[in-house]
């Protein structure tokens, strides 16, 4: 039974302190086991391998699957194709139903599946299977001019579009107005485990089982997702992944191998099966983020201040499920003025169904956002940062409400110290050092705080004063086994090593997404819960065997204040005067996040955001072809991300600080934030350098040269 | 096709029957159980399949396994033996990974990056052909390029393999 338990702040001990990776020994020899690398030990003998074949058209319908040929090889066991899939209960989720009409919906949609006794032969199969379409008139290309449905709500749950005071007026009053467009390319999360699972179904009680290893951001989302659509019981379906080869957003909802998988299961009368996506696959059906077109207007005083700000935002989905990113979400809270209009339109395009992408909704916005603010700058000729300073709101814009700790000035003063801000020429293209001119550029950052709901945690004592400590959530590289062992240590009063912590798995009590920066908030403050119930029920000389399961009650106080992260971001960039090459030597982000658990991990989490988002600033773009619908840089040769001859000296600090009124720990959540504003620093660098402003991402070398 | 492949594998001998198009990664992971390199990617662009193969670094999933009859191959998990290796512990103590998908092929390619350097092998950023090669930081993030990290742990890596140079 899970009791809920009002928290109170944690005594911290171990947390605020560098632990090393409690699994740190099983990454750097290779031991951890991720999603199709489970073998005997677990259960897994003889499995089947499953090969995925994709439409080769974008819209239309399969006339015929003739898998004869396939059949014949005498490796391969089965061809599975929408007509003789298992049937599901519920097709509402259009990307997870597959299989189960002739519908093609997208180019690279799954319309069979190859199950052979080696990954060779079923590799083999899959392109002996021919498959024939009725083809079908596609749309693929986001436009201006296409970009005009109106979705009902924007991810998660966000209002579509927003208009306070009276923003045309507003500009037309204005002394200084800044009006451009900014794009963001198509991305790919890209994490560099390929997505993957192994399933097999049983037979327990007279009830059928699945069981999964699923390479998953969040084990119980995969259960909620597919045991309706199966005709389960959330207990017939079992999820674990205790290791994930990062994720990114690309994992935190279940995408359609996994439902291939499990039908794939099906047929093998109990055998298991791993599939695992190609790289390649990986382009059309685990998930990217939006191209983005943000139409920016920013009126302001002679001093800089705004008195409006416009975002208006196109972009585009898929017509199988739709996704609309909050692109324009953080022009809602970031900067005073009075009056403020954001809008969201998507293009609904027959191409593959768009996802989370690390800070989806915040990362193309503030990007957009933080261009157009040094443009304001320039205009003004006003610094940067005191621009930001300036315009920084007594009350969240959005709601009204308190900020609780908004230190965005404080982030910007820290960075700009030690980034040697304050010698920084002002006008731009005044620095060369030999054939390359040098710029620096700032930009804010921002992330909502999240607590999610639905978590628990169990602590059980065990014998010799040690605890074992459980909740189903999972660490996809965050270091979240490291800090929540950290918590529990705090919590229960005893040292780190005395707390088994098991996460991963759907028998555990049930866990959030590792998504959305909320983890270390969502299940460390059900962990204290569990911890400070457990003391009180039990005592701090439990008998070994009993057990608390607890969740975090709400803290009516948090109702009134809006919690966000903020931070600063600095970078230096050098273009070669001739060949337009861009380095970035340096890249500093300073950061308000609340307590951070532990250091070591929580700067590589930071550094990490950083890396990324200067990967997004230079390199990353999908190239999709209108004509044929798919994504035709789908690898990683193509789809180019920073390498180690790309990252420089790049770092992350933060402020000494305690946010005890959002989590009993402290803590605000530090996944996404590192992305933010780091493609605008770096864009806004290369203006300083050059001159030259260019108004999308990724800026290559060409855009010099013109 | 069939064929039966010699392989001495993190110091075990070992007999594999493998498709003649079977890779040296699929080898080791499907057939002999050997899961320590990884697969992103299978086309040679990521590194994460990387192991020492007869003394240097290589990329299992461009090597057909037939060709490589009577190999020895030693992986992350078999570097350090019963302890772990120095480029090892390094990367515990800079967290020089976040997730450890790529981490195995990371480790596998620093200790083959500090040997040829050793050796004096030049790379694309070494200015004079001639010296002892001096493992700068240029020199490092230039070698550890064949190796991507998407949870973007290089200074981590790159503080590791300094360390582990030196040493």
């Amino acid at each position: 039974m899970t009791v809920e338990q009002q928290t109170t702040p944690l005594r911290v001990h171990s947390v605020g302190s560098r632990l090393d990776r409690v699994d740190g020994i099983e990454k750097v020899t290779g031991r951890a086991t991720y999603a199709v690398e489970h073998g005997e030990s677990a259960g897994i003998v003889d499995p089947l391998h499953v090969w995925l074949v994709q439409s080769t058209v974008a819209r239309g319908r399969v006339v015929g699957v003739d898998s004869r040929a396939a059949l014949a090889h005498p490796d391969v066991v089965g061809v599975v194709d929408h007509t003789s899939s298992p049937r599901l209960a519920d097709t509402d989720n259009g990307e997870l139903a597959i299989l189960q009409d002739a519908e093609v919906h997208f180019r690279g949609q799954i319309v069979a599946l190859v199950l052979a006794e080696t990954p060779e032969a079923a590799r083999e199969g899959a392109a002996l299977v021919e498959v024939s379409y009725d083809e079908e008139p596609h749309e693929a290309e986001l436009r201006e001019d296409n970009a005009t449905h109106r979705p009902d709500s924007v991810n998660p749950d966000m209002d579509t579009d927003t208009d306070e005071g009276d923003v045309d007026a507003a500009l037309a009053d204005a002394a200084i107005v800044v009006e451009q467009s900014y794009r963001t390319a198509y991305e790919h999360n890209n994490p560099l485990e390929p997505h993957a699972t192994t399933a097999w179904w049983t037979e327990e009680d007279g009830r059928d089982v699945l069981s999964m290893f699923d390479s998953s951001q969040g084990v119980h989302g995969v259960v909620q997702a597919l045991a309706p659509m199966l005709a389960l019981d959330p207990d017939q379906v079992r999820v674990r992944a205790p290791y994930v080869g990062g994720g990114f957003g690309s994992k935190g909802e279940a995408h359609a191998h996994v439902m291939a998988a499990a039908l794939a299961a099906r047929t093998t009368g109990g055998r298991p099966v791993r599939l695992a996506v190609t790289r390649q696959q990986m382009f059309a059906l685990t998930g990217y983020r939006t191209a983005t077109i943000s139409h920016l207007r920013l009126g302001a005083d002679a001093d800089g201040r705004l008195t409006a700000i416009e975002h208006r935002v196109q972009e585009q989905t898929s017509r199988v499920r739709e996704f609309a990113e909050q692109t324009g979400s953080p022009a809602r809270m970031m900067y005073a003025a009075p009056h403020r209009r954001t809008s969201h339109r998507l293009a609904v395009l027959d191409v593959a169904v768009p996802s989370w992408m690390r800070a989806p909704g915040e990362m193309p916005g503030m990007y957009a956002h933080e261009v157009a603010m040094d443009e304001l700058a320039v205009s003004c000729g006003v610094d940067p940062i005191e621009l930001r300073i300036r315009n920084e709101p007594d009350t969240d814009p959005e709601t009204g409400k308190p900020f609780n700790d908004r230190r965005l000035p404080d982030c910007l003063r820290r960075g700009a110290e030690r980034f040697g801000w304050s010698s920084r020429p002002s006008e731009p293209r005044a620095t060369r050092d030999g054939e390359w001119w040098v710029g620096t550029g700032v930009a804010s950052a921002t992330y909502p705080a999240m607590r999610m709901p639905g978590n628990a945690a169990r602590v059980s004592a065990l014998d010799g004063g040690r605890y074992a400590v459980g909740i189903g959530c999972v660490d996809i590289g965050t270091g979240a086994r490291t800090v929540l062992t950290q918590i529990a240590a705090d919590a229960l009063g005893v040292p780190p090593d005395h707390v088994d912590l098991d996460i991963a798995d759907t028998r555990l009590p049930p866990a959030s997404v590792a998504g959305g920066s909320s983890g270390t908030s969502s299940w460390g403050s059900a962990i204290v819960a569990a911890a400070q119930r457990f003391r009180a029920d039990h005592g701090d000389r439990p008998d070994a065997g009993v057990e608390t399961t607890a969740s975090a009650a709400a803290d009516p106080a948090a109702e009134e204040y809006a919690f966000h992260s903020f931070g600063a971001v600095f970078a230096e960039a050098r273009v070669h005067r001739w060949t337009g090459e861009i380095r970035v030597p340096r890249l500093l982000g300073a950061y308000s996040v609340g307590r951070v658990v532990n250091p070591v991990t929580a700067r590589s989490q930071l550094v990490g955001g950083l890396v990324m988002g200067l990967s997004a600033g230079l390199f990353e773009e999908s190239w999709r072809d209108p004509r044929f619908g798919h994504v035709v840089t789908q690898d990683l040769a193509t789809y180019h991300v920073a390498s180690h001859a790309d990252v420089l000296d790049v770092d992350a600090e933060w402020l000494d600080e305690a946010d005890e009124l959002f989590t009993p720990m402290g803590s605000r959540g530090i996944g996404e934030i590192g992305i933010v504003g780091t493609a605008a620093a770096v864009a806004n660098a290369t203006h300083h350098a050059t001159g030259v402003r260019v108004r999308s991402i990724p800026i290559t070398a060409d855009r010099f040269l013109e | 096709m069939e064929a039966t492949i010699h392989l001495t594998v993190d110091g075990t001998d070992r007999s594999v029957d493998v498709d003649t198009r079977t890779t040296l990664l699929d080898a080791l992971r499907e057939r002999v159980g050997v899961t320590s390199p990884k697969k992103g990617c299978d086309h040679g662009q990521c590194g994460s399949c990387t192991v020492l193969l007869d003394g240097r670094r290589h990329l299992t999933c461009l090597a057909i396994a037939v060709a490589y009859d009577g190999a020895e191959i030693v992986t992350a998990d078999g570097l350090g033996g019963a302890d772990l290796h120095p480029v090892q512990q390094a990367f515990l103590d800079h967290d020089g990974f976040q997730c450890g998908y790529c981490t195995p092929g990371q480790v596998c390619s620093a200790v083959g990056a500090i040997d040829e350097a050793k050796q004096g092998r030049p790379s694309h950023v070494t200015d004079d052909l001639e010296a002892d090669v001096q493992l700068t930081d240029d020199e490092i993030r230039e070698r550890m390029s064949g190796n991507l990290c998407r949870c973007g742990a290089y200074p981590g890596i790159l503080a590791a393999v300094r360390e582990a140079a030196q040493g």
